[in-house]
């Protein structure tokens, strides 16, 4: 947090006003690559759905893959284990609360995005894009933000809406020197 | 009857003028007092060489010592200067190792005592098998090797990192007993030397349409953070060098992000991806666990700056004071908005204010060494630091922090992360046998 005077301000307009060092050669060591040889690494997934990689799958199919894949870590049905619950959560009322995907989550891209690349903890990048669909819909299911027949893929994730969409204020830019 | 050096100093010391409440000294008062003032100030030297303990050469002196190792190390004498582990067996869940701020002094953070957080282990990563990806709205994608960017013209700069959740234990409705370590560990200062950001992006061909980049990690996690684009250009690195070697493994070997005062989270370790896109990813780690909310339930997005901040490492809790008498009070300011202007310290809790001396050179986004000198009699006291910047920033006191962030609703686990980016005043306590405690005041 910060509290600030009048008098700083003109140095603040000094500082974003210092350009960065150009050089007017640069050694272009880069080597050219093609999209379809960064493809693998290629996992991004915004909001918007861009980075969706093509497939399917049904909480149906996640609740098996869940079961054999992430329960032990997560608990039966997402309860919650040695490590964090991922059903559930109370509304977000106090500084300490524990932030849920139901409770707090923005947006259900990142459950898709962060899902594969970075569980199963012990393996990450294991799961098949497929899986992965098929877990976020069956963890979306479990939180009932959608349907328990609903397939997540491309088209239908992106439009989920997660309930704590708007409860965030966005800091930036205000605070950039 | 004879005046010794130490009577001298004793008496000029009664003659200087308190500039604050309860003992503080000019920050000057070294330089005016001269000498034997300097000398009296260590605390100790006051009291006379009445023992007649005659010097002898020690053991040590007397045979040729080790030989001298390849890579050096510290003196086993100095082996309890560690950092503390919050999760020493590497079980599934993040790891953080914390600086020992009260076993340190000056500016830098020695390569082996730099704050760490890992969310899965460090990957022991082969610097000729790493590669680095620019990729997206980009007019080339390219890749580069470690190899390659050790060929580019670079630039060293000194720049702290701290991890957004350093100081989470200060939210808590009761002071929380702690060390500095324990409650400001998860923030280092080091020496980054490595290649503009711009240099790399501008080669690629950045699209008009490019608004922010998306960096990710080579760690199993695959840590990914999204940074506009304009901080990317103006002072971002991708590190190689940490204090003049190579990365340490835990701070992202053999290459790292680094955006000067920006949260730690953000500067990615193992950088081996970024693209460029119009909008921000949302990843798990902004969307989620660097959004702290607030009184009331809403959240903060995008809490990019590492305010302006300062805290006493000499004493804190753990350094005792052996006794009335002369001690320097000294400690670490930083802000994510510029250099350090000036540091006030106070003896008695806020009421009275002395300002510290800042050691030279005071850097943009480094750590800056302060220092007070102060005459402890004996009783309570209560030590503070406060820190304001170039830009203008003030860093608030707890009760103004509080009053806009909250506090907790019951008293969390040190090692807990209530909520983020806590840079108001700490106080120390200091009782009357010299123990120090962690206090609100
Ligand atoms: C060995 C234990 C382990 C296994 C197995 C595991 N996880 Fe996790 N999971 C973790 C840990 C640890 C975290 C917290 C990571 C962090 O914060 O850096 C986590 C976090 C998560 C989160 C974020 C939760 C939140 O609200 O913050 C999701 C979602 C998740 N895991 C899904 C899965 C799925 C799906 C699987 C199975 C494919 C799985 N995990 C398997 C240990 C595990």
């Amino acid at each position: 947090m910060y509290t600030r005077s009048l008098l700083g301000f003109a140095v603040t307009l000094t500082l974003a006003l210092s350009a960065r060092v150009a050089f007017a050669q640069t050694p272009n060591l880069g080597k050219p690559i093609s999209p379809a040889d960064i493809a693998a690494w290629d996992i991004n997934v915004l909001p918007d759905g861009s980075g969706l990689p093509p497939g399917s799958g049904t909480p149906a199919d996640g609740a098996r893959i869940y079961a054999a894949k992430c329960s032990a870590c997560h608990g039966p049905e997402g309860k919650g284990g040695v490590n964090g619950r991922l059903v559930g959560g109370d509304p977000i009322k106090i500084i300490d609360a524990e932030k849920t995907i139901a409770n707090f989550w923005p947006f259900a891209t990142t459950l898709f995005d962060y899902i594969r690349r970075a569980m199963p903890w012990p393996k990450p990048r294991s799961l098949t894009n497929e899986e992965v669909y098929a877990l976020t819909a069956y963890i979306l299911s479990l939180n009932k933000l959608i349907g328990e027949n609903d397939a997540m893929n491309a088209q239908t994730l992106p439009k989920v809406r997660m309930p704590n969409q708007d409860g965030f204020i966005v800091r930036f830019p205000d605070r950039t020197p | 009857m004879t005046m010794t050096p130490s009577d001298r100093a004793e008496r000029e010391l009664k003659n200087l003028e308190a500039v604050a409440g309860n003992g503080l000294l000019h920050r000057r008062a070294f330089l005016r007092g001269g000498a034997a003032l300097a000398g009296a100030m260590t605390g100790y030297t006051l009291v006379p060489s009445a023992s007649g303990q005659q010097l002898a050469d020690d053991a040590w002196s007397l045979v040729p010592g080790v030989t001298v190792p390849d890579y050096g190390t510290r003196s086993r004498f100095e082996k309890n200067v560690v950092r503390t582990l919050s999760n020493p067996k590497g079980e599934p869940r993040t790891q953080h190792a914390r600086t020992p701020h009260h076993l340190l002094n000056g500016t830098f953070t020695p390569n082996g005592l730099h704050f760490v957080i890992s969310h899965a282990g460090d990957p022991d990563i082969d610097p000729d098998k790493h590669r680095l990806v620019i990729h997206g709205l980009v007019k080339q994608p390219l890749v580069f090797t470690l190899d390659a960017l050790a060929r580019y013209p670079m630039v060293s700069r000194m720049a702290f990192v701290e991890c957004g959740g350093n100081s989470a234990p200060l939210f808590s409705l009761e002071p929380i007993q702690a060390s500095v370590q324990a409650l400001h560990g998860l923030v280092s200062c080091a020496e980054w030397t490595g290649v503009p950001l711009s240099t790399l992006l501008d080669e690629a061909g950045i699209d008009p349409k490019a608004k922010w980049i998306v960096v990710e990690g080579g760690d199993p996690p695959h840590v990914s953070r999204s940074v506009p684009l304009a901080k990317a250009m103006d002072d971002a690195m991708i590190a190689l060098y940490q204090n003049g070697e190579r990365i340490m493994p835990g701070n992202g070997y053999p290459m790292r992000l680094l955006l000067p005062g920006w949260e730690g989270n953000m500067n990615t370790k193992w950088v081996r991806r970024i693209q460029l896109t119009e909008g921000p990813g949302m990843t798990f780690y902004e969307a989620r666990t660097y959004a702290p909310v607030l009184p009331g339930g809403k959240a903060y997005r995008f809490y990019f700056i590492q305010e302006v901040k300062s805290f006493i490492t000499h004493p804190s809790p753990g350094l005792a004071l052996k006794g009335p008498g002369f001690y320097e009070i000294s400690g670490i300011a930083y802000s994510g908005t510029g250099r350090i202007a000036k540091v006030m310290v106070s003896a008695d809790g806020g009421k009275s204010w002395a300002q510290a001396a800042l050691q030279q050179p005071v850097l943009n986004k480094a750590f800056t060494r302060f220092r007070v000198p102060w005459r402890w009699d004996g009783g309570p006291a209560v030590l503070q630091s406060r820190a304001w910047d170039e830009a203008g920033y003030e860093q608030p006191t707890r009760a103004q922090l509080v009053a806009a962030r909250g506090e907790t609703t019951r008293v969390p686990a040190v090692t807990g992360f209530p909520s983020q980016h806590y840079n108001a005043v700490t106080s120390w306590s200091i009782e009357r046998g010299g123990e120090v405690k962690h206090v609100y005041a």
